[in-house]
């Protein structure tokens, strides 16, 4: 296998994007991509999206997308696995390079989910739509259930939850590209609309239209080509599925799939939870992010409420989680996700993440998710010399 | 909800039909091919259990839009006395009356009637004993 680096990336602001259409958005981000690696073409292209047939009644977008790019003919194709969709186009893209297949690879994530549809239903769609969603679960109330089991075993406080809300909104009130670039605070997130007790709306991360693109290469070519700016190798990838019903698993308190998929790119990389300087994990309620934490081996497991309480993951702490503001502030177009969080740890080891720099930040992790925790990636970067 | 998708699953909303392991006896819901605690392929029919007991639920009030009239309404997943593990509406009571732990039983009710295709959608929803 040959060592993968990630050579350049793009990520426009995200938000409610009503004048742009799926082609657009994911466009904007590619070429911002293509252009800061410096490279003048790609071999190949992942298109990462959860459910582009639902919100935009467009199916094949991987040819879509090389067309509008204006890259045909190379092999594109989208990679689906719900909100997990990102971290799996960046685990295949890593693949394709690591293989020798192709040399430079461009793996993108777009989501467009303001286009009228009812997106409650559109995401219920990566639950078991005839024994989870048929009951009116919506993933809200997934995760709510985990909530409230985890507060029940650990005496996890509702605040706790709050937390994690507050802490990911202080760090995307100082990233540009985030949806909602303000803080808020404990008392809001508690008096905010229930959604699915114990859940309220600020626990929840937001709907969004966006895209984030990143191109990966071979360590040697990275190398030839490379600004003045450190190389980032993709050290381990890790990758691992679940039960798609929640209530098919042991327990409603860890994430079986997060702990496989981190186990996998832990022994890749030759790390372990103790080396990682910072983490963007899949906040996309609090609840996940407490469990997540845990489940990565950072924190001990029921600790995770403690760990936000206590800042160990704000930036300066012992270990930051979601420097960029994580899927609650920074916005969750889905298939963009797990995307998005490569371009903030490649920027982060890159030294260029301005008021949210993580001071000589080496190793970063990036944990992304789909449902309610079917699906799972890990990937594992380190800023080589 | 067209009636060809809801069609291949009335033995289970209708009759509670799973599948029980003949290897190691494992009870599934809903019914599967290949038995997910040993692997086995040798499963046979099985009838869940009624009862059971409450392990977590959640109490939804930002719906989709086919269950906007029937918010807010409580979602539990229920460990059933055979082990298997159900999702379901708690019916007849109201959100407060709900705790983990709580004794619950499978009645037959109406799920939702605003198919796209018309037809009444029924299942089974779980009811305070
Ligand atoms: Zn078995």
């Amino acid at each position: 296998m040959r060592d993968v680096a990630v050579i350049g990336v793009g990520w426009p602001k995200w938000g409610e994007l009503w004048k742009k259409d799926i082609r657009n958005i994911f466009v904007e981000a590619a070429l911002m991509a293509i252009e800061d690696a410096g490279v003048d073409h790609i071999d190949s292209m992942y298109v990462a999206s959860m459910s582009p047939g639902l919100w935009s009644k467009q199916e094949h977008i991987g040819a879509l997308m090389a067309d509008y790019l204006g890259q045909t003919p190379i092999p594109a194709v989208r990679v689906e696995s719900a909100c997990a969709s990102g971290g799996m186009a960046v685990r295949l893209g890593f693949i394709e390079v690591a293989s020798g297949m192709s040399d430079i690879v461009l793996v993108g994530g777009v989501e467009k989910m303001w286009t009228g549809e009812d997106f409650t239903a559109v995401l219920a769609t990566a639950a078991d739509q005839e024994y989870e969603a048929f009951h009116g679960l919506t993933f809200p109330a997934l995760y709510a259930l985990m909530a409230r089991r985890h507060m029940h075993e650990f005496g996890t406080k509702r605040e706790q939850l709050a937390m994690v809300s507050v802490k990911n909104h202080a760090n995307g009130a100082r990233n540009p590209r985030a949806q909602y670039q303000r803080e808020i605070t404990v008392e809001a997130v508690l008096n905010s609309p229930p959604v699915a007790d114990p859940l309220n709306l600020l626990d929840c991360s937001p709907v969004t239209d966006g895209a984030a693109a990143i191109i990966l290469a071979p360590v040697d070519l990275a190398r030839k080509i490379a600004k003045d700016r450190p190389i980032v190798q993709i050290i381990g990838s890790g990758a691992a599925t679940d039960s798609i019903a929640l209530a098919d698993r042991e327990s409603y308190v860890e994430l079986p799939a997060v702990k496989k998929a981190a186990e996998i790119a832990y022994k890749m990389a030759g790390v372990g939870p103790e080396d990682i300087d910072l983490a963007e994990v899949h906040d996309c309620f609090t609840i996940a992010e407490i469990i997540v934490t845990e489940d990565l081996g950072f924190f001990e497991k029921g600790k995770g409420g403690e760990a936000v309480e206590q800042g160990l993951t704000k930036i300066g702490g012992k270990i930051p989680v979601n420097t960029s503001g994580g899927l609650k502030s920074k916005g969750h177009p889905v298939g963009a996700t797990g995307v998005a969080q490569i371009v903030e740890i490649t920027e982060q080891l890159w030294g260029v993440s301005g008021e949210r720099q993580v001071e000589g930040a080496k190793i970063g992790l990036a944990q992304n998710m789909g449902g309610s925790g079917a699906s799972s990636t890990v990937h594992i970067l380190k800023r080589i010399d | 909800m067209p009636i060809q998708r809801f069609y291949p699953h009335i033995p289970q909303r209708y009759r509670l039909e799973g599948t029980k392991c003949k290897k190691c006896g494992k009870v599934h819901f809903p019914p599967r091919q290949v038995c997910n605690s040993c692997g086995s392929k040798e499963l046979e029919p099985y009838r869940l259990a009624e009862e059971g007991e409450i392990i977590t639920y959640t109490v939804v009030y930002t719906p989709p839009d086919d269950f906007k009239t029937k918010k807010p309404y409580v979602v539990a997943i229920a460990k059933m006395d055979d082990g298997a593990k159900l999702t379901a509406q708690v019916t007849d009571c109201t959100p407060d009356e709900v705790e983990i732990g709580k004794r619950v039983r499978v009645v037959f009710r109406k799920i939702n009637a605003e198919g796209k295709s018309g037809i009444i959608e029924y299942g089974y929803k779980f009811v305070l004993i």
